[in-house]
């Protein structure tokens, strides 16, 4: 049951809210949109569901077109934000709502809630009304609900938003486990980029209502396709250069600094300028001084944040600019062994620099 | 601190103290309503043998009770249209006129209606001749728009993703409406019939402009038979009336507050 968005756009007066956007969502995959708030994701979703319905473009599941269809005979199933339970419905009311509109009889229905509830694990909890509920409790009756029916896209709009961090990290995990056990295709919406690359199996990144890639959760975080998904997920140095040679390795020089950058990305040409990206966690960090050459830099400790399991090292470079190193705390007093304004060395595989153009 | 009490304290008095004084005549045994003599019941017996008074106590339920169903109706159709409609052209002027009638003094609306009772007639024979009908539909105008803005309050404060929600289950909008919505709001209109109720009750004015010979309701009775003279037989009536209003208003109230989004909307008492 794939699910294929073909060039849909929406605007509402001036606001472009979403642009262009094509994607094809497997059979079963669980897929997210990540992206700042008002990039346009809620509105994609609230069009796969039939609350809008695009300007253009065109939307099917399983090759036919649904656009047609008003939201409530289409296979899509959503999970509001606000989860949407209805107040005056107990548990169980609410979960045979969607059961009970498809015309079957009290039998089915009765098994339906029961299976959905073991699904969540709220069989207890089946004559309560959701101001009885703790907000993980009700999120997982909104979850239940949106799969008593069966649907061919289940669709999550910022599905832990309402719930603490610790909860959050649980959850996320269990909704996952659910989700694929039933084997529903999943679109998650969501603007933290943790979430989205824990629960997912694929990641589009949106902005401005425009898709600007889509891979694995590994594939974005390691090979970024633009400056802004670089910075949108995690943190990354960005170094501007210019290639100086090309060969079976790239050679840059790096501006305002002496240093040279040698890497493997072979697309770039010669003197074409490049922002050279490197992740933090690739990022060695000495403090001896060694020998200078290509993918080194010197500087001094600026800041370090301890986070316990690692620290995050700011280095202020010689020409003023700050690099960002992370140094796992392996030993115990690893924190006490640098100190701020101490001199040190930079260094970095070639294989884990990225070449990202400058333009947008 | 104590300041702002004692002046609590005298505002309240200001407002009550003639009630309580009404309460405790109505008691009197005396037929001078100013002068106390003894304890006694007699002037509720006595209220309940006066014909016209009982009369005019039954048209007035009756006009207020259908008062009320009809400016739910209507009201919760106008609040419906006001809140869910988006912006349609002319909603500006649709929501001023729906309730313009809160703030129209009694006597514009009451003249006015008659006017448009008497045009009627002559226009297309109809009303033939007022009463009863014509005040309940003079009062159903004005009492839709104490309906509507006590409806419209609730269903602005819904959370609209419910509505959704249940279309996104498959139901369309007429089920959405009864299965959801109106239940959501159900509180809202409950004290809006409330509301609808006592006004209606209350009227003299607009009735005293649309009514006809024959069809007097209690606040018309009691206005005619206070200026030959006060009888304690009012302070009776008054006393129950205030009795009734005090229940109904505390029971909307608590409506209002029970079901209210704050307390968790589960209609359970803690
Ligand atoms: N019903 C609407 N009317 C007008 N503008 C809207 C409406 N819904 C969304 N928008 C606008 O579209 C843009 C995208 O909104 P949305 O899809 O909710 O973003 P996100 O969910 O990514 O935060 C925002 O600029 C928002 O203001
Ligand atoms: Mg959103």
């Amino acid at each position: 049951m794939s699910v294929e968005i073909l060039n849909v756009s929406k605007s509402f007066g001036d606001t472009h809210a979403v642009q262009d956007v094509s994607l094809t969502i497997e059979q079963g995959e669980i897929f997210a949109l990540l992206g700042g708030s008002g990039c346009g994701k809620t509105t994609l979703l609230r069009m796969l569901a039939g609350f809008e319905s695009p300007d253009s473009g065109d939307v099917r599941i399983n090759g036919e077109s649904i656009l047609a269809l008003p939201p409530f005979h289409r296979h899509v199933n959503m999970m509001f934000q606000s989860y949407a339970l209805f107040p005056h419905m107990t548990v169980e009311k609410n979960i045979a709502f969607g059961p009970a509109q498809d015309g079957l009889s009290k039998q089915e229905i009765a098994e339906r809630v029961d299976e959905v509830l073991e699904l969540v694990q709220m069989e207890r909890y089946r004559k309560r009304k959701p101001a009885q509920l703790s907000g993980g409790q009700q999120q997982r009756i909104a979850l239940a609900r949106s799969l008593a029916k069966k649907p061919s896209l289940l669709l999550l709009d910022e599905p832990m938003a309402a719930l603490d961090k610790k909860l959050r990290m649980r959850m996320q995990l269990e909704l996952v486990s659910i989700v694929e056990q039933v084997g529903v295709t999943c679109i998650i919406v969501t603007h933290d980029q943790e979430e989205a690359m824990t629960m997912s199996n694929r990641i589009a990144i949106m902005d401005a209502g425009r898709i600007r890639q889509v891979g694995t959760p590994q594939e974005i975080y390691e090979y970024p396709n633009s400056r802004m998904t670089a910075e949108f997920v995690g943190s990354i140095n960005l170094l501007p250069a210019t290639v100086t040679a090309c060969a079976e390795s790239t050679t840059l020089q790096l501006k305002d600094a002496a240093s040279t950058v040698v890497c493997r990305d072979t697309r770039a040409r010669e003197g074409e300028a490049y922002l050279v990206a490197i992740r933090p966690e690739k990022v060695a960090l000495s403090t001896e001084d060694e020998a200078a050459g290509p993918n080194c830099l010197r500087g001094v400790i600026d800041d370090i944040a301890y986070l316990g399991s690692h620290s995050v090292v700011h280095v202020r470079l010689e020409n003023g600019k700050i690099m960002q190193a992370h140094m796992s705390n392996v030993s115990r007093d690893a924190r006490t062994q640098i100190d701020f304004e101490q001199p040190v060395t930079l260094s970095w595989e070639p294989e884990s620099v990225l070449l990202i153009s400058e333009d947008d | 601190m104590k300041l702002t009490k004692i002046m609590l304290g005298f505002g309240f008095a200001f407002l009550y103290f003639p009630l309580v004084i009404l309460v405790i005549y109505s008691f009197n045994e005396s037929r001078l309503v100013t002068v106390w003599s003894e304890f006694s019941v007699k002037w509720y017996f006595e209220l309940f043998k006066d014909e016209q008074l009982i009369n005019g106590f039954l048209l007035s339920l009756r006009i207020a009770s259908l008062t009320a169903c009809a400016s739910v109706v209507f009201g919760t159709m106008a609040s419906y249209i006001l809140v869910k409609f988006g912006r349609f052209p002319g909603q500006t002027i649709f929501s001023g006129l729906t309730v313009a009638p809160l703030v129209m003094p009694d006597v514009i609306t009451g003249l006015s209606l008659l006017l448009l009772f008497v045009g009627l007639n002559e226009l297309i024979g109809w009303p033939s001749a007022r009463g009863a009908t014509t005040i309940w539909i003079a009062h159903v105008t004005f009492c839709i728009a104490f309906v509507t803005v006590v409806v419209s309050s609730r269903l602005r404060e819904m959370d609209g993703s419910l509505e959704e929600a249940a279309m996104d289950l498959g139901a369309g909008p007429v089920k959405v409406f009864f299965y959801i919505t109106l239940p959501i709001i159900m509180p809202a209109i409950m004290s809006g019939w409330l509301l609808a109720f006592t006004l209606s009750l209350d009227d003299l004015v607009i009735a005293s402009f649309v009514s006809g010979p024959g069809a007097s309701t209690l606040p018309m009775v009691i206005y005619s038979s206070v200026r030959l003279g006060v009888s304690p037989k009012i302070n009776a009536l008054a006393t129950i009336f205030v009795v009734c209003i005090l229940i109904s208003s505390t029971a909307s109230w608590w409506l209002a507050n029970r079901f209210s989004p704050a307390s968790g909307g589960t209609g359970k008492t803690t």
